[in-house]
């Protein structure tokens, strides 16, 4: 009975709001909607339709999945001081972040699903049915950290939540240990990730061995920035209760990983240029343009200028403390890492490719709206996890028994 | 009033989505392409399996080409390590080998345009940087005074780093040394392609365009058998044709006799002897990929 109420009021919690919410929702489901126009051509056709060829033969697709694993990675820095430290005004929104987390990996597992050129084979992939090539190949490394980080990043937050809906304590014993799992575990998929492109000597670019601290290190900017960003929407739109105080610890938190990205991009920018050898040539392609070709130029200096400004926004008490300041350095940290990480990593490690070819790569409407529409996706399953959320954690949606005769529920009804 | 609208949008998603699925499950919706879309990896396919496999395509390939195309799964020969050389000096930048093997390996010919070989044109003085190495010199006349030529294809690893990374396991080096991809097991990922120094792997990224006129119905199962979309695919050093004691196609065409090949493992072959007697290299050998494919200057 009580199973049959939880269902039946989530179906009115996800299916009834505020004019706000439906014009969200069906935003979101009309960008899906291009997007599953544009992939059904994308597999009638082949992958001839998006920009990639033999020369750069991964895109913007493959540059979010990297990005998005990165996001979801920085769950850990909202999990690390309220378990550890239990700091507590950001205990109060680790769920939340590993929420974050979970709509980021799906995300980011979406994105390289679109990318193979073979869906239909897809279970070839699957261990023990197809052949995984474990422990040899990274992107097997990469299938197995990233949908165990899934499901460990959503056991933890439906486990408290449930607990918390009847009343309960959640148990210690089950969720530290699994908490402090998914801290190594986070470090673990991105370090996976970087991996996956620091393996091959084929392309100098990625072939550096300070590729895995930078991702982890902007990671550690974009995730938070991105959940400055999203609490704040929420204690607005949804009465979510989140102090100043805990957005202020996380951008400070920000101001040191920005601080070590930046670091670690001179320490390649210096080896590479007062080097001067033939691996020098996608930099120079990213900053400087090779050879008459300079399209990602003006992208990655923005993205440079955007971070450096972010990062003094960060680091001043003041400006970091000021709602305003505070919002434009996020986003510009938002924006800068994913140039950097997403088509300023990618692109670069194809040009010049093996034999001295250049190939300029640009996305096009194709890629860009099936991009768009992952991410519209990731953020419609964000939405739902927080209608229902966010009630529970507030203490509005609990267990029948707990129901005082006299409560109203607390959610959003349908306006007349 | 918004409920309602939104409720739409959601049926409009779901049908949409129901779509999306059934294009991808239609594959399954006939026999062969149930069979197909079940088709285990070569290696773990019994001798009768294999040979449900061959029957099923050779009746794809009859339906498509309308022709009879005959397709061998002969394994690697005992004693046989298959190797490569190219003699710089004598290489005019003709690229006849390019266009025999286009022909001979069955590769779509336009949109996209596949080609296993890639002959560069470098200028003299410079052999390592390729950095300024021209892919698409188109004169009227080869050779040109002032620069040399360097076809490249796959150089066959005894350590190739595209196989290190498939995840999948769809491509792997036979015992005589040939790299194959089981196209029926390639899921597209193209992680091959950014792994291989040498440019080695091509990708059909649409629908392969070749014309029945032109099909070569001597074909391998893991080599020049009629590819699908979205599949990767490189050179074999023509595997149909050097398991049956030919040479490849692109050995036999060359007009100035660049090209050598032989098996290692024989001392009296002339590929042992110009390692013997000529100063050769490897491409890229300070990668440890081991190439089995050796250039040289006769002259």
């Amino acid at each position: 009975m009580e199973a049959w109420r939880f269902f039946k009021k989530t179906v009115n919690m996800v299916f009834i709001g505020t004019k706000a919410y439906y014009l969200w929702c069906a935003f979101l489901l009309t960008v899906i909607g291009v997007a599953v126009i544009f992939y059904v051509q994308q597999l009638n056709a082949g992958l001839i339709v998006t920009q990639m060829r033999d020369q750069v033969s991964w895109g913007l697709y493959i540059g979010n999945f990297t990005y998005l694993v990165g996001v979801a990675a920085a769950a850990v820095l909202l999990v690390i001081p309220a378990y550890i430290y239990h700091f507590d005004p950001i205990k109060e929104i680790v769920v939340l972040g590993e929420l974050l987390a979970a709509s980021a990996i799906i995300m980011a597992l979406m994105f390289v699903f679109v990318d193979l050129g073979r869906p239909d084979r897809f279970w070839h992939l699957i261990p023990f049915i197809g052949s995984l090539s474990f422990p040899k190949s990274l992107l097997a490394w990469d299938v197995i950290v990233l949908n165990g980080y899934l499901v460990l990043n959503t056991i933890v937050p439906i486990y408290i939540l449930v607990k918390i809906y009847f009343g309960a304590e959640p148990n210690k014993k089950f969720v530290i240990p699994l908490v402090l799992l998914s801290i190594p575990w986070a470090v673990g998929i991105h370090t996976v990730t970087a991996f996956l492109y620091n393996g091959l000597a084929a392309r100098p670019f990625w072939n550096a061995s300070i590729l895995a601290p930078r991702f982890l290190a902007s990671a550690f900017c974009s995730g938070p920035a991105m959940a400055i960003i999203i609490f704040q929407i929420l204690r607005k739109t949804a009465g979510m209760k989140i102090k100043n105080e805990a957005l202020f610890k996380i951008s400070e938190l920000i101001a040191y990983s920005m601080f070590i990205n930046l670091f670690l991009l001179g320490a390649e920018l210096f080896k590479e240029y007062y080097t001067g050898t033939i691996h020098l040539a996608p930099l120079e392609y990213l900053y400087q343009g090779l050879h008459g070709h300079h399209s990602l130029v003006p992208w990655i200096w923005s993205a440079l200028f955007m971070n450096v400004t972010a990062f003094v926004i960060f680091l001043i008490p003041k400006t970091r403390e000021n709602l305003l300041t505070l919002n434009i350095g996020s986003l510009f940290i938002i924006v800068g890492v994913w140039i950097e990480k997403g088509l300023g990593l990618i692109v670069p490690g194809f040009i010049p490719d093996p034999l001295g070819e250049i190939y300029e790569y640009m996305p096009n409407i194709t890629e860009i709206s099936i991009s768009l529409g992952i991410w519209a996706f990731g953020l419609l399953i964000f939405t739902l996890f927080m209608r229902i959320a966010i009630p529970i954690q507030r203490g509005d949606f609990i267990h029948s028994r707990f129901m005082k005769p006299t409560s109203r529920p607390q959610y959003e009804r349908i306006e007349p | 009033m918004e409920n309602r609208h939104s409720r739409r949008d959601f049926i409009k998603l779901m049908s949409m989505g129901a779509l999306a699925g059934l294009s991808l499950g239609s594959l399954s919706c006939t026999k062969a392409g149930r069979e197909e879309f079940l088709q285990k990896h070569f290696h773990e396919m019994t001798e009768t399996e294999k040979k449900q496999v061959i029957r099923r395509l050779e009746e794809k390939y009859l339906k498509k080409y309308g022709k009879q195309v005959q397709i061998s799964t002969q394994p690697a020969e005992a004693g046989t390590l298959w190797g490569y050389g190219l003699d710089l000096s004598r290489c005019i930048g003709c690229r006849r080998c390019v266009y025999a093997c286009v022909k001979e390996n069955n590769q779509s010919r336009i949109h996209p345009q596949l080609q296993w070989i890639r002959v560069i044109r470098l200028k003299k003085g410079s052999l390592i940087n390729l950095e300024n190495a021209e892919h698409y010199y188109n004169p009227e006349t080869v050779p040109e005074p002032g620069f040399m030529y360097m076809p490249v294809q796959c150089q066959q690893c005894e350590n190739p780093p595209c196989v290190r990374v498939c995840p999948v396991n769809a491509t792997w080096k036979d015992p005589d040394g040939i790299v194959v991809v089981d196209y029926n097991w390639c899921i597209g990922c193209r992680y091959c392609m950014a792994a291989c120094p040498y440019k080695g792997r091509v990708f059909n990224w649409a629908e392969p365009n070749l014309p029945a006129g032109e099909l070569n119905t001597e074909v391998h199962y893991l080599g020049n058998r009629p590819r699908m979309k979205n599949v990767v695919e490189k050179c074999t050093f023509c595997i149909q044709r050097v398991r049956q004691g030919r040479y490849p196609a692109c050995v036999e065409v060359c007009p100035t006799g660049t090209r050598k090949f032989g098996n290692l493992l024989d001392p009296n072959s002339e590929i042992r002897y110009l390692i013997e007697n000529k100063r050769v290299f490897r491409l890229k050998e300070d990668f440890n990929t081991d190439p089995k494919f050796y250039y040289f200057f006769s002259a």
